[in-house]
């Protein structure tokens, strides 16, 4: 320690804001645990100061880490391992949470003031089930602390500080994915909300609409992230990767896609449970679930179990240690819905033709998905056990999903547009006449333009007419008068209308086109007529490149330049495509630069994609629906929550 | 509200006993099928195609100025020996540098190939961290590499004095791996 600047003090500081978050997390769990029993009233009133000191503890630790990485303090091997002095500061800032451990923190952080921020604001439910629900959080949390500091430790030092860093992984060099992590992670680690709700609601025997709708927010907030950061990763995996696909059902991926999924169906069940006392024990399985798969997700992703092609890739330990942290965890709420779930009455009946029906069809078909997904990723480590080597690709995933997701689509036309509890099929039916009108022809069309194709043609005869039916709901009201979580459910639906037309005409109409050419020589591919102009060598802070000049024109009109790169970091030496697109309404030309070929021919590979931005708009669609519904929904609660306070202050002031 | 609000008895949900343990079950399934593919060290063997079959034709020219560059001709004849593939910016490089030491200090010659690598960062890391080898080559677009049927790095393939691949080592070098490579060495002089 004889050099020990006043910079390297900060790991040191981080290290001991981690262990005291830890220590906290174990008093929270403690306090809680005691304030359920009947004489422990009095520690009850930690409880809630704790959480939140815990989460500013975390957050403290966090930012430590972000602050080493700033500073490049090569002392730090989390560090050492993964920056260099030589990157630009918002690719060193993103190299905190670019690697296992620093993601790992990034998780507590999360879980820690998402634990803190509950225990600040939420008022509503009774204090019994919100001691259970934090003590659970706290529960979660040490799980994930102990794993921090006894296994993979972010401020390890070095014995002798490193001369340099070795870098971070150029794919990752992407201002795209430095915030894609965080965000996805949000919405992770968010769902560990409801996970606690669930058990707190196990624990204390107590699910009823007004635990719905104190559940409801937390879930809705913790799906806008997913579907935002699914969303973006999808775009960035297209875009960065250079191969003009959007979604590859890689491990990886699909660890974001089944909590997405549970989330979905746990956010429309918990709408029956608030408005009609139905579903009981199904949301709170749910709730379990669906934090379960962003574990289950995480483990998969971080041990490497899936993904390893080499030995070091993999640590079992670690891969280990995750997983005794699973069979505690969710074994262990899947034990307690097991005991507690048979004494919790399934609540209020309802008839086959009813919104309830509407959504516990819809839940049902978006388990199925989940299991389709969930078998899909884990098949290859079944396969393996039975001594096969086999890799699960689209040819599964797309039409055993497409199994369970077109007639949820289906039901999805209808489902809003019925009443609760009971409805007759007869006085919706008019609504529905030019839905299926569209429906009808726009199958005629599909089958034209895209003979052969069945799952385009399914796409593209669905999305128009869901479309339509999505904004039905609207009809015969004042649009003044529409509440804000009517209004998220229409654009959130028909984002997903709109998501289904972009992936339906990029599988059905994308032209691709793989050539050499020479500078000068010019290309067609779709309506387009691209020229490649010339090759230049340019330089970056810690990469070269080599860009090609391109001239597009669509349809003859006057052309537009496009700058396809093949980049060649250094540390660590990697080369990289740097895709360069050109962004029409309807649709994108993706440019890619391949390698010089032997006689001074540059290969390049070209794709018209129609209407392919459709996707993600589709997705940030859907996500600001749900952000709709959550400001409606937690809106509505602050005006109950005012009303009864101005009522108990009326009647204290009346002496009463 | 229409007139007759009765409810069809079937359509509430029962839920028997045995189903609220279904989740568990297959979570159950779940732990078991991940700790096989956890716990089977033998997994991660990927049986190489290349065992077996003799080194490609090559010549890399010197990755360090104290060293030769490596052929195909300089790793026929002799003891069996290792083939290294390594670089200066590979962490678990590093960390094998004390086995591979102890390995060349048991007599056994080690030839390198530096993958995408610079001059002076080489020269720093053979520095740091010790240079056990006889001969290093250059692979600056890992043509080698890829030509022995090794996708990373660092790996360490057993060379008989014939020049066929015996043995393909996926990973660092780790303490438990010295007797097992040695003796596969010996083997593979027989």
């Amino acid at each position: 320690m004889q050099d020990c600047g006043s910079g390297q003090v900060i790991a040191e500081f981080g290290l001991a804001a981690l262990w005291l978050a830890a220590a906290l997390a174990v008093l929270q769990l403690i306090a809680g645990g005691v304030a359920l029993s009947r004489r422990g009233d009095a520690l009850g009133a930690v409880v809630r100061p704790v959480a939140i000191v815990q989460g500013v503890l975390a957050l403290a630790a966090f930012a430590a880490l972000v602050a080493v990485f700033i500073s490049t303090d090569l002392s730090v091997k989390l560090v050492a391992a993964n920056s260099h002095s030589a990157k630009p500061l918002l690719y060193k800032i993103a190299g905190a949470w670019g690697n296992h451990e620093g993601s790992m923190l990034l998780w507590v952080t999360i879980m820690g003031l998402a634990g803190g921020f509950v225990a600040a604001v939420e008022r509503r439910l009774p204090e019994r089930t919100m001691m259970a629900t934090l003590a659970g959080q706290a529960f979660v949390s040490i799980g994930f602390y102990v794993f921090l500091l006894f296994a993979s430790n972010p401020f390890t030092r070095l014995a002798e500080p490193a001369a340099e860093g070795q870098g971070l992984n150029p794919l990752l060099q992407d201002p795209g994915l430095a915030f894609h992590p965080p965000t996805l992670y949000v919405g992770y680690v968010g769902l560990s909300i409801a996970f606690s709700f669930a058990i707190g609601a196990l624990i204390t025997r107590e699910v009823s609409p007004a635990f719905a709708r104190a559940m409801r927010p937390w879930v809705l907030g913790a799906w806008i992230f997913l579907t935002l950061g699914i969303t973006a990763g999808s775009y960035w995996a297209y875009y960065e990767l250079g191969w003009g696909g959007w979604w590859f059902w890689d491990p990886v991926e699909n660890a974001s896609l089944m909590p997405w999924l549970a989330a979905t169906a746990l956010l429309h069940s918990c709408g029956v449970l608030a408005a009609r006392n139905a579903l009981r024990a199904w949301t709170l399985m749910l709730g379990v679930v669906a934090f379960s798969m962003s574990m289950i997700g995480t483990f998969l992703v971080r041990s490497g179990i899936l993904t390893s092609v080499h030995a070091f890739a993999v640590d079992p330990r670690r891969g280990t240690f995750i997983l005794v942290l699973l069979a505690i965890y969710i074994g262990g709420a899947l034990m307690l819905f097991a005991l507690r779930a048979g004494s919790i009455s399934e609540g209020e009946r309802f008839a086959v033709t009813s919104r309830e029906s509407g959504l516990v069809f819809n839940n049902v078909m978006l388990s199925g998905t989940l299991g389709i997904v969930l078998i899909g990723t884990l098949y290859p480590l079944l396969a393996e056990a039975m001594g096969m080597k086999v890799s699960v690709g689209p040819p599964y995933f797309n039409p055993f999903t497409a199994l369970f997701v077109v007639p949820m689509l289906l039901v999805l036309m209808v489902g809003p547009l019925l009443r609760w509890r009971l409805d007759n099929f007869g006085r919706v039916r008019s609504g529905l006449i030019i839905p299926a009108l569209i429906l009808v022809l726009s199958i005629g069309i599909a089958i034209v333009m895209a003979p052969g194709k069945m799952l385009s043609i399914i796409g593209l005869a669905l999305a128009p007419a869901l479309a339509f039916a999505s904004l039905l709901p609207l009809r015969g009201r004042r649009l003044s008068r529409v509440k804000l979580p009517l209004w998220g459910m229409v654009l959130a639906h028909f984002g997903v209308a709109v998501s289904l037309f972009g992936m339906a005409c990029d599988s059905a109409f994308t032209v691709e086109k793989l050539v050499a050419v020479r500078p000068g020589e010019a290309v067609r591919v779709g309506p387009w007529q691209v020229t490649m102009k010339s090759i230049t060598p340019i330089a970056g802070p810690n990469w070269t490149a080599l860009e090609g000049d391109l001239q597009a024109s669509y349809n003859g009109t006057a052309p537009s330049l496009l700058r396809p790169q093949s980049r060649s970091f250094w540390t660590p030496p990697q080369q990289t495509n740097e895709s360069a697109l050109l962004t029409r309404w309807n649709g994108q030309l993706y440019t890619v630069l391949g390698d010089e070929a032997a006689d001074g021919r540059w290969q390049l590979r070209l794709w018209w994609k129609p209407f392919v931005t459709m996707i993600w708009l589709g997705g940030v669609l859907i996500a600001l629906g749900g952000l709709l519904a959550m400001l409606g929904h937690v809106a509505s609660d602050v005006r109950r929550v005012i009303a009864r306070s101005k009522i108990a202050f009326r009647r204290e002031r009346q002496g009463r | 509200m229409s007139a007759a609000p009765k409810i069809p008895e079937r359509a509430a949900i029962r839920t028997s006993r045995w189903a609220l343990w279904l989740p568990l079950a297959l979570f159950a399934g779940f732990i078991v099928l991940v700790l096989i593919g956890l716990l089977r060290p033998a997994s991660h063997d990927v049986a190489s195609q290349f065992v077996g079959k003799p080194l490609p034709e090559f010549s890399l020219r010197a990755a360090a100025d104290n060293r030769p560059g490596l052929a195909r001709a300089n790793m026929i004849g002799g003891k069996p020996r290792l083939l290294n593939v390594f670089a200066s910016w590979c962490a678990p490089c590093a960390a094998e540098a004390p086995q591979l030491a102890q390995l060349a200090a048991a007599g056994v010659e080690i030839d390198g190939v530096a993958i995408r690598d610079h001059k002076p960062e080489l020269a720093a890391f053979l520095a740091r961290y010790g240079n056990p080898y006889t001969r290093i080559g250059a692979d600056d677009v890992s043509a080698v590499q890829m030509a022995i049927g090794s996708s990373g790095a660092p790996e360490t393939f057993i060379i008989d004095a014939q020049g066929v691949i015996r043995y393909q080592h996926i990973g660092e070098i780790r303490t438990e791996h010295v007797p097992m490579l040695l003796a596969r060495l010996q083997e593979a002089g027989k």
